[in-house]
């Protein structure tokens, strides 16, 4: 197996007082993608959003356990700086609407210190072309991000999330607004993205898990239930739980 | 059968659409005959050369007077509304922003919750709660256009407040986690992100609040006074000021025609004013809107 990346080690997230996700122990390798699956409802969405930091947000909600990025608890240190090496892919394209395409992917770097134009520049382009929408938007990056199609607008936000320049990439469900032909762009696309990030994506489409994913996990009712290389959980799943929904018997 | 329950659906959505017309009618028959009674009676007094130039003329029942103006009392209202926004501008904005964007604690529910009844208190009483605690404490604003400014700001806050944190709360969460996800920090998000988004709104609630402030006579017959002198410089706050609505408050109770004309002008050019105001920020909110949603 390759480096461990990040641990997450006795997560449970709590809603109030109920817990959406408890006790999960998970490793997520470097530089590979992992895939996070289950039926709707099983936490997948949470677990991802306890990885940012996110999930403490939202009102009423917290985390126990830990998640290591690198020998670090990131409960440990400033949420705005672990954002800033963990970058996020939303469900729905969720570009600033008030922005160019141009001041949506420099937004991180315009919000977050100080770049010459010239920095900015180079990294606005190298994040596009990363995203695959550099040859679509190269004429016209000064047009608001909102003229942009459904598939178009989520790259637009990987670009905004990988121009930030983070370490590790979650996605949460990115494809489950999109058509077929921008999802395999997309898919396409994070095949891609695991040479230089740690790519961790939630999907409820076991399909796309089986095509782009190195490792899997399986969630049910907020446990893990089994986690593991894709081909060996899809071929040769270990709990008879994960046999019956990969086999399409619930979810 | 069938046809029977056709015809029924048919006739009752016929009587829906003519009860619906009717009330369109009832609602726009005072708009309309308000505008058309000031014009009868102003639209003399308005189209003369001094309206807007020259101070207000002395009584003079018989002979008709050689100048009629507004001006002064123009020059109040703005200044005084101008005075008023520059207050309860910022300090709405950031009451909204509180109320919206920090609600954890209570704290922000409280400032919501106390922008609500606010909006609801009459206008003479937030007039007597200036003049009460400002005013009386410091006698050097007793009828001053500063007064008059800081009663019309009592009733300004409230407004701007209570349409910011509406129009903060329509941005969707959607755009508050991308930001957070980018870690940029809270009043970064806050300010250039979401305020930014919401600026449509704010600048229709500032500009409803100016309106409202621009049309108050009762908070500044209590804290201004009335004053025919010309507003020319910032010391002119440091006197009492005229301003349309106490003039048209004074005027239309008094026994002379002329300036009962004056004040039926004064009306006439106030409701135009508010109309071009109206007109003018929903053009500006629409460019606004239009530049952000992409279209054309």
């Amino acid at each position: 197996m390759a480096p461990v990346k990040l641990v997450v080690d006795h997560l449970t997230a709590y809603y109030g007082a109920k817990p959406a996700i408890s006790d999960i122990s998970l490793q997520f390798p470097d530089r590979k993608v992992t895939a996070i699956i289950g039926p709707s409802g099983c936490g997948k969405s949470t677990l991802i959003r306890c990885l940012n930091r996110l999930h403490e947000t939202q009102s009423n909600a917290h985390v126990e356990g830990q998640v290591i990025l690198d020998n670090e608890d990131i409960y440990a240190l400033d949420p705005v700086r672990v954002r800033r090496r963990i970058g996020m892919v939303f469900q729905k394209p969720n570009p600033f609407v008030t922005m160019s395409i141009y001041d949506n992917v420099s937004a991180a770097m315009r919000f977050n210190g100080h770049h010459s134009r010239d920095e900015t520049d180079k990294a606005v382009i190298r994040s596009l072309q990363q995203a695959a929408l550099w040859d679509e938007v190269k004429d016209r990056v000064d047009s608001p991000a909102t003229s942009l199609s459904g598939g178009q607008q989520q790259r637009l936000c990987i670009a905004r999330a990988l121009a930030a320049n983070p370490e590790v990439l979650l996605m949460d469900e990115p494809c489950s607004a999109l058509d077929p032909i921008a999802t395999s762009k997309i898919e396409e696309l994070v095949g891609q993205l695991k040479n230089d990030y740690t790519v961790i994506i939630v999907t409820h489409n076991m399909q796309q898990a089986a095509r782009v994913a190195d490792f899997t996990a399986f969630l049910y009712l907020g446990k893990l239930i089994e986690f593991g290389a894709t081909e060996d959980l899809f071929e040769r799943p270990q709990q008879t739980l994960t046999e019956s929904y990969i086999t399409g018997r619930f979810g | 059968m069938k046809f029977d329950r056709f015809a029924r659906r048919k006739l009752l959505s016929h009587t829906i659409t003519v009860l619906a017309g009717l009330t369109v009618v009832a609602v726009l028959y005072p708009l309309v005959d308000i505008v058309y009674v000031a014009f009868v009676h102003g639209g003399g007094v308005l189209f003369q050369a001094t309206f807007l130039t020259a101070r207000n003329p002395t009584p003079c029942s018989v002979v008709s007077c050689a100048s009629v103006g507004i001006a002064p009392d123009i020059e109040g209202t703005a200044a005084m509304v101008g005075l008023a926004a520059l207050i309860s501008v910022p300090i709405g904005v950031l009451a909204a922003i509180l109320a919206s964007e920090y609600r954890t604690g209570g704290f922000g529910r409280a400032v919501s919750f106390t922008a609500d009844v606010l909006s609801g208190v009459p206008s003479i009483l937030m007039g007597a709660f200036v003049y009460g605690y400002l005013v009386i404490e410091n006698p050097a604003l007793v009828e001053t256009a500063i007064s008059g400014g800081l009663a019309l700001s009592a009733i300004m806050i409230p407004i701007v407040t209570r349409t910011t944190e509406e129009a903060l709360r329509t941005v969707p969460n959607s755009m508050r986690e991308a930001a957070i996800a980018l870690g940029i920090s809270k009043w970064k998000m806050t300010l250039r992100i979401v305020l930014v988004s919401a600026l449509p709104g704010v600048v229709t609630g500032v500009l409803l609040a100016i309106m409202r402030a621009t049309g108050e006579a009762a908070p500044l017959i209590v804290t201004v006074g009335f004053s025919n002198l010309p507003f020319d410089s910032l010391s002119a706050y440091n006197r009492p000021a005229g301003s349309l609505p106490v003039l048209i408050y004074n005027f239309a109770l008094s026994p002379y025609s002329n300036w009962l004309d004056l004040a039926w002008g004064a009306v006439l050019f106030l409701l135009i004013a508010i109309l071009i105001v109206n007109v003018l920020s929903r053009y500006v909110i629409h460019r606004m809107t239009v530049k952000m949603s992409g279209g054309s």
